[in-house]
């Protein structure tokens, strides 16, 4: 395997992050601008990403933007907001392909800098802000998306259970924003917002695949100039909240299928040495086929077609994901309380610890094959605020042993069961 | 063993057809860390009615046999498929689809074990009455899912109102009342006839050492002894040109409406160039007209019809094909309403070389950046291979696309009646 190798600078207020790979036939170039989770800006967060993608100063309005992605061998312009523990992450990515696989193509590296730093740089502007036609229909289409959470019954049952969970920490924020906020939003505030956040937010430039550094380190540096921020920001302390009083909060919907969704604390961060061990634990719990949820809740008690479990790494929370039958609630329930003791007990052998070991290395190095899973891999130590290179990120996990797993199983508390479920009376079967 | 270099995009590709009619490639990458084993059956959910190897009369299976039987081969008399791989680091998965069932891993280690493993247990099914009859409560809960989720109800629906006999409109999982009725006599069936080597193709991609793998898989099969293959007869309805409903309306709770738009292809079995080009453009086609730069798009966006869950696809397949355009939209009639009449009008559409051109560029680029995926280029390669078609030659074949070609598929690629309309509503 190629060892990765990230080259770090910091730049005019940017911190750029190169990546040389021979192993992708395109180019990525994705910026991150992250600033903390706050219900003040989350809605104008939100909304920016798609705002960005609609135009820019030369390139004005959604065609003539697509029609130069087009030229520039099909480069695909991506924009979204995340969450990452208490922080709001936008990203803008740009992919394209590497010139030196098309025969007779030049020059796309240059053109593809300039038209990223147009999108984030040089939006589409009007008289007040944005373009308003734009403004107003992107508004628009942020309210379709919010109100259709809803209809995606595992996204809709995961955002009510951390509502339920995290009721009063900034980490219970959507992502998608509030649509009261959308309506009281002026495109003036949005254009304020926007330059602010260009000032004052951290950002992140990765580059990754097969360049050459000195030129697009130029390249960058021209078309993106920013003024020197205000004194680095501290990442945002991981807040460890711990459980005042474990919740059981049951819904109901015309749904077929129940969904089954528990949330813990796991009082342990990416930020902590125990993180690996907490890997390892997940992996044993519920993150595989081989894992204790699968067998015992899937095969050997068919009461689901799914049942798994999540790490949210920078909040320290541990989410497990069931799709049941309605009647199955307490058995599934129960089964799945049942796997946490195991682990707690440290129910599981030597083998099967290697042997999860083996798998999460395995999917962290999948996961470092794709090259947007690379840069997202490598952003955590800015988010986490630690340095942990890929190899002892891979190191970390193969050195956890029996004990550091039921350690950081003990820590693990249960907070709130959140069940959708199907409204009374049978289900048409 | 065969070789072949494609330089223009920095391939080598080994294959080789092995005596038993198994088909295999390797495709080593040693840039990477992981490697990806595929091994593919030509069988999917459209294959109800045929003729059963050894036998002469014709049967049909119950709907989600194909689906029933890729679950129950993970399961063997004594373990789970699933653990042998995590004791081998890999992780395994499966799936099916209309035309194809597929099993396979990705791991960064033991390369050649996991491909024996992955080989053996496909070849080795074990199946019980009461393996098969747990099986049924946990495929009931997958059923069940996706009867919850508007996006797959939306695809179905569709793809129903559109086809009036051809077995493409069937649950590719079945019903939770047709898999009540499958026995492990049907699995029996139905493996034996669609999993013969012959019918089968394996294909590795990743960072493994080529010779080894090729005598591990040789030798793999020597040991193995499978009936005398007789041609596969499947049986497929007559399918008309028309589609079988042109409005089709499903009530289920969601927030806004969904709406779709499914062209069916006209019905004819194309040999492999004339099957690519019109796969190509298609896609271009769809591309240039309805992604966000599309004059389609633009107009769908103005008039407010369309938000960003908007999407396109087509897929063309041996003896069917289809295109669908669709999202969420507060106003589902005057959506369809007015992306048939764009439709409509494509007919005398004309573009120019300076659009057609760019139209390649975009081709070529989703192209290369989808050969990032070691799975993208294994499942490509694999669907394209049962067409005659080489997925490693295609980006010539873009390149020498016409202006003309483009022109004349337009001129043939809609027609009224073979548009439906397929919306997923509230109320």
């Amino acid at each position: 395997m190629d060892t990765i190798q990230e080259k770090r600078l910091d730049e005019q207020g940017l911190k750029l992050h190169f990546i040389q790979t021979k192993k992708f036939k395109t180019i990525n170039i994705i910026v991150k601008l992250k600033s903390k989770l706050d219900k003040e800006t989350i809605t104008k967060r939100a909304l920016l990403p798609y705002i960005l993608k609609q135009g820019t100063k030369t390139y004005p309005d959604r065609s003539a933007l697509q029609l130069k992605l087009d030229d520039l061998y099909g480069a695909v312009l991506t924009a979204d907001g995340g969450k990452k523990g208490e922080n709001h992450i936008i990203s803008v990515r740009l992919e394209f392909a590497n010139e030196k696989f098309i025969p007779d193509a030049s020059n796309v590296m240059d053109e593809a800098v300039q038209l990223l730093s147009e999108v984030l740089f040089h939006p589409n502007t009007g008289a007040t802000g944005f373009d308003d036609a734009v403004f107003k229909r992107e508004v628009g289409t942020l309210k379709q998306k919010i109100s259709a959470i809803q209809d995606d019954k595992m996204s809709y049952a995961n955002m009510r259970l951390i509502d339920e969970m995290c009721k009063e920490e900034a980490y219970q924020l959507h992502v998608h924003g509030y649509e009261e906020d959308l309506n009281n939003l002026t495109n003036d505030d949005l254009f304020n917002y926007y330059q602010h956040m260009l000032e004052q937010d951290e950002m992140d430039i990765y580059v990754l695949g097969d360049f050459v550094e000195e030129k697009v380190k130029h390249l960058i540096m021209d078309t993106m100039q920013r003024t020197e921020q205000q004194g680095t920001k501290e990442a945002d302390p991981a807040a460890k909240n711990s459980v005042i009083e474990q919740n059981e909060i049951i819904e109901k919907q015309k749904v077929q299928q129940a969904k089954l969704h528990i949330g813990f604390r796991t009082n342990t961060t990416y930020q902590d040495e125990a993180y690996f061990a907490l890997q390892v634990f997940n992996g044993l719990f519920g993150g595989f086929p081989s894992s204790k949820l699968f067998i015992n809740v899937r095969e050997k008690n068919s009461l689901a077609y799914y049942a798994s479990s999540r790490l949210e790494s920078h909040k320290g929370l541990l989410f497990v994901f069931s799709g049941i039958a309605p009647d199955d609630f307490e058995k599934a329930r129960d089964i799945i309380r049942l796997q946490v003791q195991a682990m707690k007990d440290g129910d599981f052998t030597e083998q099967e610890l290697n042997e999860t070991k083996d798998l999460i290395v395995n999917q962290l190095k999948e996961t470092m094959d794709h090259p947007q899973g690379l840069i997202e891999i490598l952003y955590q130590q800015v988010i986490g605020n630690r340095q942990m290179t890929p190899t002892e990120l891979l190191e970390g996990i193969q050195n956890v042993t029996k004990d550091e797993v039921v350690h950081v199983a003990s820590k693990i508390e249960e907070d709130t069961v959140y069940l959708l479920t199907s409204e009374g009376g049978e289900q048409g079967e | 063993m065969n070789k072949e270099t494609y330089e223009s995009i920095g391939e080598t590709l080994y294959s080789e057809k092995l005596d038993n009619g198994l088909t295999v490639f390797l495709l080593p990458k040693p840039e990477m860390t992981k490697s990806f084993g595929i091994f593919s059956t030509n069988y999917g959910s459209i294959d109800q009615t045929f003729v059963p190897l050894g036998e002469s009369a014709e049967v049909t299976v119950p709907e989600g046999v194909a689906h029933f039987l890729e679950h129950k081969l993970f399961e063997k008399e004594d373990r789970d498929v699933f653990a042998d791989f995590g004791k081998q680091g890999a992780s395994p998965n499966a799936y099916t689809s209309f035309t194809k069932t597929a099993y396979l891993f990705s791991a960064t280690s033991q390369i050649e074990k996991n491909v024996e493993t992955l080989i053996d247990f496909v070849q080795d099914p074990y199946f019980s009455d009461q393996s098969v009859e747990k099986e049924k409560g946990i495929i009931a809960q997958e059923i069940k899912m996706y009867d919850d989720q508007p996006d797959w109800q939306a695809f179905m629906g569709t793809i129903k109102s559109m086809f009036q006999n051809h077995p493409v409109k069937i649950d590719i999982a079945g019903t939770v009342d047709s898999i009540t009725s499958i026995t492990k006599d049907d699995l029996y069936t139905c493996y034996h006839t669609f999993y013969h080597p012959e019918n089968m193709t394996l294909f590795v991609v990743g960072n493994f050492e080529v010779e080894r793998m090729m005598e591990m898989i040789t030798s793999n099969q020597k040991n193995k002894s499978f009936e005398k293959m007789a041609e596969l007869k499947r049986d497929f309805p007559e399918e008309p040109q028309e589609v079988a409903m042109k409005e089709n309306t499903i009530h289920m709770p969601v927030s806004i409406p969904k709406c779709t738009i499914g062209i069916k292809d006209s019905n004819s079995e194309l040999e492999k160039e004339e099957f690519l080009r019109k796969d190509l453009l298609s896609g271009m086609i769809l591309s240039h007209f309805f992604s966000t730069g599309g004059d389609f798009y633009q107009e769908l966006y103005k008039a407010d019809l369309i938000d960003d869950s908007f999407y396109f696809e087509t897929n063309l397949e041996r003896n069917f094909g289809y295109s669908m355009i669709g999202g969420n939209t507060a106003k589902p009639e005057e959506f369809a309403a007015k992306i048939k009449e764009q439709l409509l009008s494509t007919k005398n559409y004309a573009l120019t070389v300076e659009v057609f051109e760019r139209m390649k560029k975009k081709k070529i680029g989703q192209l290369l950046r989808a050969m990032n995926s070691l799975e993208f280029i294994a499942n490509k390669y694999i669907q394209y291979h049962t067409m005659g078609i080489n997925l490693f030659e295609i980006i010539p074949a873009i390149q020498a696309l016409s202006l003309d070609d483009a022109q004349a598929f337009l001129n043939e690629w809609i027609a009224e009646e073979r548009l439906a309309v397929c919306t997923i509503s509230a109320s």
